[in-house]
């Protein structure tokens, strides 16, 4: 019958128009439950000055931020290379098939290892075996590992989205392997890249667990000098502000360190977005 | 008889075990367009892509018998295949531009060659990319602007693009955009133009054009063309290979193919009846 089935359809428009709904509900949510308490925290001071123990009020978070700002800087340094160079051997160069599944599905696998165990990880390698001590250096270090396995899947998924006639049009154009990749492939693959990359920093950022293993602090008179040195962190910062601190003040000024956070990487998706936005546009795709 | 160029003796090639080509023996005439017929799977375009070794891209193939092209067994792993790739240019049944400016898009055989791009003149060109005038262009003694020049107008599209060099190839029509592929093709002056049924994407007035072109091209270049239109084999080609099964059934003169061909099967194609 006509009227049943436009009833479904209706009902079907509901649920499914609903359940987008509480996705946008749920971020807003966050964002109003954070800002209500942080913003009156928030000002030029708080953001500028370095943290002062014993009375918070009189104390910012300019370490803490410096600490992400390092951190963020160097797994792009490093996942980023890597990252694209891995799915570049993957997509362009190996050819066993067998062994690219392999290589795949362990990716893969190694996406959805919780961030705790990559602490441990960098706690073995980089911190005891490798002596580089509980420092940046770990933490940078522990990150990008985390990071990889992300800015890979991505940056493989945009390498096998450029159309395969690209490359043997190159290839008949008397190109070389590496040039068809270099001025064809990877060009075309770039915007995908970075913006896997920029997602896989933004969440790494807010990893607490891993770097309170391998050398973040909550509590530094001083910013690091070298990479040696121990680091405050953002999201460790807002962690002990939210359950460790006895000031009556400690819960607002956790949800102003982690409105910072927030809006860090919310700047990241954003540079990703307008970055990707404006490449297109350049390349007339 | 004319001369041929390329010859290939008892070549045979295997996908995965399959052979898909059996022991074919023929020459392809100089500056002369062959015409390449055969149903899907007959193993033409397996044939075309041997002969610049384009087949190297698929994995798992086997190769083996002799494609002798200027008195060099090309299937020799020693052969270095950037050189013949060169040599022997190749076009694809889609057109394939690349994301780039058309000016760019011809330029690329060049640029990986390593005819370098003149420098920006002036420290603000490399910020504000400055207008391709055509006019200028016609008149540079650069070797890569001559080279732009003179590749589109033999692929008979400069009057069209010349005011939108720097526009991307994207813009332009599918029949448009396939004379620019022929255009990228001959920049690198190659000897032998393979394609892979350049037209079965286009619609009758660019087909008869890209036809046109392909006849005024045979002056300078030896063409094969692999295509399923028996009209487009028989206008424009003067020889045909009948290919079935993955063996040459049939090698001669257009006329002969069409009209007393020696073989019941190749008529049957010809005529129509099978495909």
């Amino acid at each position: 019958m006509a009227t049943n089935g436009s009833l479904r359809e209706t009902i079907y428009f509901y649920m499914f128009r609903g359940s987008a709904f509480i996705g946008i509900a749920i971020l807003f949510i966050v964002l109003i439950l954070l800002f209500l308490p942080g913003h009156s925290v928030i000002n030029w001071h708080f953001l500028t000055s370095s943290w002062q123990h014993r009375d918070i009020t009189q104390g910012g978070i300019f370490s803490a931020i410096i600490g992400s700002i390092y951190l963020g800087i160097g797994v792009m340094l490093i996942s980023f290379p890597l990252g694209i160079g891995t799915a570049i051997f993957i997509t362009e160069y190996s050819k066993n098939i067998f062994w690219k599944k392999i290589i795949r599905l362990a990716i893969r696998n190694l996406a959805g290892v919780p961030s705790v165990v990559y602490g441990l990880f960098g706690l073995a390698v980089f911190v005891n075996f490798l002596s580089l001590g509980t420092s940046l250096l770990s933490a940078v270090l522990t990150l990008s590992v985390m990071t990889l396995p992300w800015i890979i899947t991505a940056s493989t998924e945009s390498l096998e989205a450029v159309p395969q006639k690209f490359r043997e049009t190159s290839l008949a154009l008397g190109a070389t392997h590496w040039q068809t990749i270099k001025k064809i492939v990877f060009p075309a693959a770039f915007p995908g890249c970075v913006t896997g990359g920029i997602i896989g920093i933004a969440r790494a950022l807010g990893e607490t667990a891993p770097i309170i293993i391998v050398g973040a602090t909550f509590y530094l008179s001083s910013l690091p000098t070298s990479p040696l040195d121990k680091f405050m962190a953002l999201p460790y910062h807002t962690f002990i502000l939210a359950t460790q601190h006895s000031s009556p003040y400690a819960s607002s000024y956790a949800a102003g360190t982690a409105l910072v956070l927030i809006s860090l990487t919310f700047l990241l998706s954003f540079g990703a977005i307008i970055m990707r936005y404006n490449y297109r546009r350049k390349k007339d795709w | 008889m004319n001369k041929e160029i390329i010859k290939t003796c008892s070549l045979n090639v295997w996908y995965n075990g399959f052979q898909a080509l059996k022991n074919i023996n023929v020459e392809i005439p100089k500056n002369q367009i062959t015409a390449l017929v055969g149903a899907s799977g007959s193993g033409k375009s397996t044939f075309l892509r041997s002969l610049n070794r384009m087949l190297d891209v698929v994995p798992n193939t086997k190769i083996s018998g002799e494609i002798l092209f200027d008195g060099e067994n090309i299937i020799n792993e020693k052969v270095d295949v950037i050189t013949l790739r060169r040599k022997v240019g190749m076009l694809f049944q889609n057109p394939t531009p690349f994301p780039k400016s058309i000016f760019d898009n011809i330029t690329y055989g060049l640029e990986v060659q390593g005819v370098v791009k003149k420098k920006p003149n002036n420290f603000s060109d490399l910020f504000h990319k400055t207008k391709i005038i055509a006019q200028q262009l016609e008149q540079s003694h650069d070797s890569i602007d001559v080279a732009v020049v003179q590749s589109l107008k033999e692929a008979a599209l400069w009057d069209e693009v010349k005011d939108r060099l720097d526009q991307s190839a994207f813009r332009l029509s599918g029949g448009q955009q396939q004379r620019l592929c022929i255009a990228r093709a001959i920049a690198v002056r190659p000897k032998i133009l393979l394609l892979d049924e350049p037209c079965s994407e286009l619609d009758p007035i660019s087909t008869s054009k890209i036809e046109e072109l392909l006849l005024q091209l045979k002056k300078n270049y030896t063409i094969v063309i692999v295509t399923h239109n028996m009209h487009q084999a028989r206008r424009t080609s003067d020889f045909v290979g009948f290919f079935h099964l993955g063996e040459l059934v049939e090698f001669g003169k257009t006329k002969d193919i069409f009209e007393k061909p020696h073989q019941k099967i190749t008529r049957d194609y010809v005529m129509g009846n099978f495909g």
